[in-house]
C-alpha cells in the first residue's frame, strides 16, 4: 500500500490522442498550407541572409556597436561574431537567426496589437492577464508538444513554437508602455481634439516606444533560448551542434558551440538594447 | 469673437452612478461635502456653481488643493462631463454636442495649458507646437509658419529645433503656451500655468501673459491657489472652497466687502499697491465718438450721455484724443478733426494705480486706458483711483 492503488489509475492519453486525431484529420489542409508557408517564408530569408557575405554582417555589426555604445564595444562585438564564424558555426549561426528573426516579427504582429488591445479594453486585460502569466510558468519544451503534434518534426514547428513561446514580454511590455504614458500628455491630447487613431500612433505608442524596445529584446532573448531547445525536434543550427556534441560527449565541441550561443545571446541582446536605450532618451524629460 | 461662459448650476461628482444619485439628492437637501463622503463614498469636487465669464475676461479661479478647480476648468472642454447643470459657450449649450462637434470645438475654439505643461517629449519644440494644427490635418508649410509665429509670440523663435527636455521649466511653458495658441482660441484654459515655476520666472510669466493677453480678443480662464498671482492678472476672481464657490468679483470687489472671514483671511497677505491696475477699475466709455462723425452727431452723443466732452476713437477703434462740448456748440462741420484734442494724460491697462496716480495729478476730465494697441479699452478718473488705494 505504499504505491499509488493499480485500481485508481486511469489514463486520459487515448482521449486526447483522439482529439488530435480529430484536429488533425478535419485541419489538415490547413495545417499543411500553414507549414508550407513558413517553409518557402524560411527559404526567402536563407536566400536573403545567406547573399551576404560574412564581412559585412562582421563590419555592420561594429559600426551598430560604435553607434549605439561606442568603438569598444562594436570591435568587442565584432569579434564574438568573428568567433562564432571561426568556430566553424557560420552557416548554423544564420540559420539560428532565420528561426529568432521569423519568430521575433510574428511575436511583434500579434504581440503589439495585442498588447494595444489589452491596453484600451479592460476585457480583453481580463482574459489576457492570466493567459501570459499561465503562458510565463510554463517550461519551454511545453510548446514543443503541440508543435510537433501539429505540424511534425523540424524546422516548421521550431519556428512556431519559438514565436509563442517568445510573446509573452511583448504583449506585457506594450501594454504596460501605453498604460503609464503621462496622464497629463494624454489630456493635452485629448484637449486638442485628437481623433483615438491619432492618440495612438501621435502620442501613446511613441510614448512608449523606450518600453516597447525593452519587450522586443526580451522576446529576443526568449526566442533565442528556445531554439536553442527547438534542436530536440529536430530545426538545425547551433543548438543542433550543442545537442549532437553532448550524444557523442565530445566536450570541445559542445563548449564550442556553447559559447557560440552565448556570444549571439551578448550580440542581440546588446544591439537591442541599445536601441531601447535611445529611445528613452528621446522620450524622457529630465536627463 | 472671445467666447463668453455661462456656468448653469454646475456640479461634478465622482463615485459610482447609483451612489451619484443619492449624493445628489444629498446636495439638495443642503448636506455638506463632507457629509456626502462619509455617507455615499461620493466625491463632490463642483457644487451648484454658478457664474457668467465675460468675452475678452481674464477671469481667476483660486482656492486651496482640492477645492474643485482643476475639476471646474476640464468641464469647460469637457474633459470631465458634469454630472449636473451645463456649460454654455455663446449660448450654446456643450452638453449637447455630438462626438464631432465637440471634436472640433476643441480644435478650434478652445486650447489648454498644463501645470506640467503635457509636451510631447518625443517631438521637438516645433513640431509640440505644429501638433494641434497636425491634427487637423492643416497643410505643413502652414502649419511651420503659424507655429514660428506662435513661438515668436512667448519669445522662442530661436528654440524651435530643440527637444523639450533642453529647456528650462519656464521655456516649456512657453511650448505649452504657444501649442495653445497656435490655432488662436477664443477660449484659452490654463490650470495652474506657473505653479511649477519658480517665483522669479513666475512674475516674469505672469507680465508675459497680461502683455499678450493686452491686444488680443480672447476670453482666459487661469487658475491658482496663490492668491497674490491671482490678483495680480485676474480682472476678476473667482474664489472656490470646498466645491463651492465663495466669491466672484473684481480684486476691488474683494478688497471692498470680503463676504466672509474665509475670505478676509484669504486675502490678508495681500499687498494691494502692488496689485491693482488700471485695468481693474476702469469703467466701460459710454461718451465715445468717431472721427468721421459730424459735429452734430457728437453734439447729439454727448447730451446722451450727459457729458461736457466725448472720446474719440478712428473707425479701427484706436484712440485719438478727445473733444470738448463748448468748442463744438452751433457748428456744422462734417467731421470732428479740428475740434479734436491730442491728449497726453492716457494709461495703459496694466499701469499700476500707485504709478497711474503719480503721472496724473491734475487731470479734470476721466482719463482714457488704452491697450498696447492703442485701443480705448475703459475710462478711468483720478479721484477713483485714490478711492480704491484708500479702500
Ligand atoms: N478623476 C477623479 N476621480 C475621483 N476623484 C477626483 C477625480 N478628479 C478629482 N477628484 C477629486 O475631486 C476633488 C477636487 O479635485 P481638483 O483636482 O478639482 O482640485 P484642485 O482645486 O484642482 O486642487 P489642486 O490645487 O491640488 O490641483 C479632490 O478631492 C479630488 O480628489
Ligand atoms: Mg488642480
Amino acid at each position: 500500500m505504499i504505491s499509488f492503488p493499480e485500481q485508481l489509475v486511469y489514463r486520459i492519453s487515448r482521449f486526447i490522442d483522439l482529439g488530435v486525431d480529430w484536429v488533425l484529420d478535419n485541419f489538415r489542409g490547413f495545417f499543411r498550407g500553414f507549414a508550407s508557408f513558413v517553409n518557402s517564408l524560411f527559404n526567402i530569408f536563407d536566400t536573403i541572409f545567406s547573399s551576404i557575405p560574412w564581412w559585412v554582417y562582421i563590419i555592420l555589426l561594429v559600426i551598430a556597436g560604435w553607434r549605439l555604445y561606442n568603438i569598444k564595444v562594436g570591435i568587442g562585438l565584432g569579434a564574438m561574431l568573428y568567433a562564432i564564424g571561426m568556430f566553424g558555426l557560420w552557416d548554423d549561426m544564420i540559420y539560428t537567426l532565420i528561426i529568432i528573426f521569423i519568430g521575433v516579427t510574428a511575436s511583434l504582429l500579434i504581440g503589439l496589437p495585442s498588447g494595444i488591445a489589452m491596453a484600451k479594453f479592460s476585457r480583453v486585460e481580463r482574459v489576457l492577464k492570466p493567459l501570459l502569466d499561465g503562458m510565463q510558468t510554463m517550461p519551454s519544451f511545453v510548446y514543443l508538444i503541440p508543435a510537433v503534434t501539429l505540424f511534425g518534426l523540424g524546422r516548421v514547428p521550431a519556428v512556431i513554437a519559438t514565436s509563442i513561446y517568445a510573446i509573452p514580454p511583448l504583449i506585457r511590455l506594450t501594454y504596460l508602455g501605453i498604460t503609464s504614458v503621462d496622464k497629463e500628455v494624454i489630456e493635452a491630447g485629448r484637449s486638442f481634439g485628437s481623433t483615438s487613431m491619432q492618440m495612438l500612433f501621435k502620442i501613446e505608442l511613441p510614448q512608449s516606444l523606450p518600453t516597447i524596445m525593452t519587450g522586443v529584446n526580451q522576446t529576443t532573448m526568449m526566442a533565442m533560448a528556445m531554439v536553442v531547445i527547438a534542436s530536440m525536434i529536430g530545426a538545425d543550427g547551433i543548438g543542433a551542434q550543442v545537442l549532437v556534441s553532448m550524444r557523442r560527449l565530445e566536450i570541445g565541441q559542445g563548449f564550442q558551440a556553447g559559447l557560440a550561443i552565448v556570444f549571439l545571446a551578448i550580440i542581440l541582446d546588446r544591439i537591442f538594447q541599445g536601441i531601447a536605450k535611445r529611445f528613452e532618451r528621446s522620450v524622457t524629460m529630465d536627463g | 469673437m472671445a467666447k463668453q461662459v455661462t456656468v448653469e448650476n454646475l456640479s461634478v461628482l465622482f463615485g459610482s452612478d447609483k451612489a451619484k444619485e443619492q449624493a445628489l439628492k444629498m446636495i439638495d437637501e443642503g448636506y455638506s461635502v463632507g457629509d456626502i463622503r462619509e455617507e455615499t463614498g461620493v466625491t463632490v469636487a463642483n457644487m451648484n456653481v454658478n457664474f457668467d465669464i465675460q468675452p475678452d475676461e481674464l477671469f481667476v479661479i483660486v482656492g486651496l488643493s482640492g477645492s474643485g478647480k482643476s475639476t471646474f476648468i476640464r468641464t469647460l472642454n469637457l474633459l470631465n462631463k458634469p454630472t449636473r447643470g451645463d456649460i454654455k459657450i455663446n449660448g450654446e449649450s456643450l452638453l449637447g454636442l455630438s462626438k464631432e462637434a465637440l471634436r472640433s470645438y476643441r480644435r478650434k475654439d478652445v486650447s489648454m495649458v498644463f501645470q506640467h505643461f503635457g509636451l510631447l517629449s518625443h517631438r521637438s519644440v516645433l513640431e509640440n507646437v505644429e501638433y494641434p494644427l497636425e491634427i487637423q490635418k492643416v497643410n505643413k508649410k502652414e502649419r511651420i509658419e503659424k507655429s514660428r509665429a506662435a513661438l515668436e509670440q512667448v519669445g522662442l523663435k530661436d528654440w524651435e529645433n530643440s527637444m523639450p527636455s533642453e529647456l528650462s521649466g519656464g521655456m516649456r511653458q512657453r511650448v505649452g503656451l504657444a501649442r495653445a495658441l497656435v490655432n488662436d482660441p477664443e477660449l484659452l484654459l490654463m490650470d495652474e500655468p506657473y505653479s511649477a515655476l519658480d517665483p522669479l520666472i513666475r512674475r516674469e510669466m505672469q507680465n508675459e501673459l497680461l502683455n499678450l493677453d493686452d491686444s488680443s480678443e480672447r476670453t482666459i480662464v487661469f487658475i491658482t491657489h496663490d492668491m497674490n498671482e491671482a490678483f495680480r492678472i485676474g480682472d476678476r476672481i473667482a474664489l472656490m472652497r470646498d466645491a463651492e464657490v465663495v466669491q466672484i468679483g473684481t480684486p476691488l470687489d474683494f478688497f471692498k466687502n470680503p463676504a466672509n472671514d474665509y475670505v478676509k483671511d484669504f486675502i490678508a497677505d495681500v499687498d494691494k499697491s502692488r496689485i491693482l491696475k488700471a485695468r481693474n477699475i476702469m469703467r466701460k466709455p459710454l461718451n465715445v465718438v468717431t472721427l468721421d462723425m459730424t459735429a452734430k452727431q457728437a453734439r447729439t452723443k454727448m447730451e446722451d450721455t450727459q457729458s461736457e466732452y466725448a472720446f474719440v476713437v478712428n473707425e479701427d477703434k484706436e484712440y485719438l484724443g478727445f473733444i470738448v462740448a463748448q468748442d463744438l456748440e452751433k457748428s456744422e462741420a462734417r467731421s470732428l478733426k479740428k475740434f479734436l484734442k491730442e491728449d497726453h494724460h492716457v494709461l495703459r491697462r496694466n499701469t499700476y494705480l500707485s504709478d497711474a496716480l503719480k503721472a496724473l495729478q491734475s487731470s479734470t476730465y476721466d482719463v482714457a486706458v488704452l491697450d498696447k494697441k492703442q485701443h480705448l479699452r475703459g475710462v478711468i478718473s483720478n479721484d477713483e483711483i485714490i478711492a480704491a488705494l484708500a479702500e
